[in-house]
């Protein structure tokens, strides 16, 4: 358990099972600071589940989680202080129904790190001035669009300050016309220099916004490389296969 | 996606395994301490009350519960016909109001209305008033005698369907809309969409809130007991007299505790399958 902070974010051999279907079967991944990473594949390619497993929402069954250096995958790791440092963005939003739009990102500043009222409050506004969204502070989320909300959601998974921000296919329940405002949004953080892991279907984006591509497949890591590297000239069969399906 | 037969567990895989069983062990055994360390507690506060031997006498006497078992248990089976027909009742009764309160149009204004006021006033009524109310009321108002069990089991009907009619159309309105336009667009009428598809969907929904009213329901016909009927609280009552202590009372209550109990746990399992199916995939 020395710490190694080259890494933001290493993974070895992460494996999942549910039941007799092994979903992840030896992940690999080293995740860089400031850098952005997609995760392709597949549905049902384990994207899901393995961004869950990093966050500690999901046990995993073998392998090491290594957040900044340490094994948070460790059970006498406390999850919660784990989870409370990384944001996670989930692909129906999930903001609070019952709390105005910036008690949604307030509240947990409060109760999770301890901030005092009023600085919460200035955080969470922030937070959703970034987003463009400082208007709607005193809003119940179902009075936004659902691209709003899922811009409430990212503001809400960054305004701690995380150290990672993990994305589950944040743009696939929203109508097309409201895609582009949170890919947008996404840019610009990455640009910003936040680190993050995105499992997404928009493959322009993908090219166009991080710095690796993953390929996830049969559980493992099948090809990682720049979005030159495995768009312009995947290595194998497997990758090719998959990105012509999906027309690039 | 396949499965690995050849895969094992790492050895950093098998140590966080070890760590969590010593845990769960910790935890057990910490458990069975306090335990232990509570039922002492209790056990020596009870024991050096300085009534605890009169009221050992008086409430937990075996040889009076072995004298008073025979009439006590002959109510008791009073208690439970009341309780099969009542719950029949209420079973019918309950969905004949949810379905009015259901009724949309203005013809059958009247009836909705009705409908409401009736869940109203007999959610708000205290059982034993309606019981007085009917146990008296209705032979006067026939001018006839009737069984006091008989009206026992109406007033229990009564007021249960209130509460039970309520709990029906909460989960008729819990099922989203766009199932019944759905049945509406294959062409199901009203009535059809309301019993093939919605009705289904809503119980499933409230199954644990019903199986709350039964079990309501099953201590509550020891109240009929108020009318004169002789049931397992009324023997009790008359062999306590006889006894001269109280242990009959705890007599019929274990044994409305041992009909509710299965009752209880059955509810407690349905609820948490069906959480654990709607949960499916989270652990946190």
């Amino acid at each position: 358990m020395t710490p190694r902070s080259a890494s933001a974010l290493e993974l070895e051999g992460i494996r999942k099972r549910y039941g007799e279907r092994d979903v992840l079967r030896g992940v690999d991944l080293d995740v860089r600071p400031h850098e952005v990473i997609a995760l392709i594949g597949a549905s049902g390619s384990g994207k899901s589940t393995l961004l869950k497993t990093i966050d500690l929402l999901e046990p995993i069954d073998d392998g090491r989680i290594l957040l900044d250096g340490e094994d948070v995958s460790d059970p006498r790791v406390d999850a919660d202080r784990v989870r409370a440092r990384i944001g996670i963005v989930f692909q129906g939003y999930n903001l609070f129904p019952h709390q105005r739009v910036l008690d949604n990102i307030a509240r947990s500043l409060r109760v999770v790190h301890h901030l005092p009222r009023a600085e919460a409050r200035d955080r969470a506004l922030a937070a959703l001035d970034r987003v463009g969204l400082a208007d709607f502070a005193g809003h119940y989320p179902d009075r936004l669009s659902g691209g709003q909300q899922q811009r409430v959601a990212i503001a809400r998974a960054v305004a701690a300050g995380q150290s990672l921000l993990l994305l589950d296919e944040v743009t696939s329940a929203l109508d097309p016309e409201l895609v582009g405002e949170v890919l947008a949004l996404i840019r610009e953080l990455g640009r910003d220099g936040a680190t993050i892991l995105m499992a997404t279907h928009e493959m322009a984006f993908a090219r166009e916004v991080a710095d690796r591509i993953a390929f996830l497949h049969d559980g493992q890591i099948h090809e990682i490389g720049t979005p030159d590297e495995v768009f312009g000239d995947p290595q194998r069969a497997r990758t090719r296969e998959f990105l012509s399906r999906v027309g690039r | 996606m396949t499965v690995d037969q050849a895969w094992r567990p790492s050895a950093l895989e098998l140590e966080r395994q070890a760590y969590r069983r010593r845990a769960t062990t910790r935890s057990l055994l910490i458990g069975a301490a306090s335990t232990v360390v509570f039922a002492a507690l209790v056990w020596v506060t009870l024991i050096n009350t300085p009534g605890w031997a009169l009221v050992q006498e008086s409430f937990f006497d075996p040889a009076t519960w072995a004298g008073s078992w025979p009439r006590v248990w002959h109510g008791f089976l009073l208690n439970l016909q009341i309780l099969v027909f009542a719950a029949i009742g209420v079973a019918i009764v309950a969905s004949l109001i949810a379905f009015l309160r259901t009724l949309r149009g203005p013809v059958w204004f009247p009836l909705r209305f009705l409908a409401a006021a009736y869940t109203d006033i007999f959610r708000g009524t205290p059982l034993i008033i309606v019981l007085y109310l009917v146990g008296f009321g209705i032979p006067g108002l026939v001018q006839q005698r009737i069984p006091t069990e008989v009206l026992g089991t109406v007033a229990l009907v009564i007021t249960y369907s209130a509460y039970v009619a309520e709990v029906l159309r909460a989960g008729l309105e819990a099922v989203h809309p766009s199932q019944r336009m759905a049945a509406r667009a294959l062409g199901y009428t009203h009535t059809q969409t309301l019993r093939i598809v919605v009705l289904p969907q809503a119980l499933r929904k409230v199954t644990p809130a019903l199986m709350n009213d039964f079990v309501a329901m099953q201590k509550d016909v020891g109240l009929v007991s108020v009318l004169g009927a002789v049931d397992a609280v009324r023997a009790a009552q008359i062999e306590t007299a006889r006894f001269a202590d109280f242990s009959p009372y705890v007599l019929a209550g274990l044994l409305f505790i041992a009909l509710a109990w299965p009752m209880i746990r059955l509810t407690d399992w349905v609820s948490a399958r069906m959480q654990r199916r709607e949960q499916m995939g989270g652990t946190v």
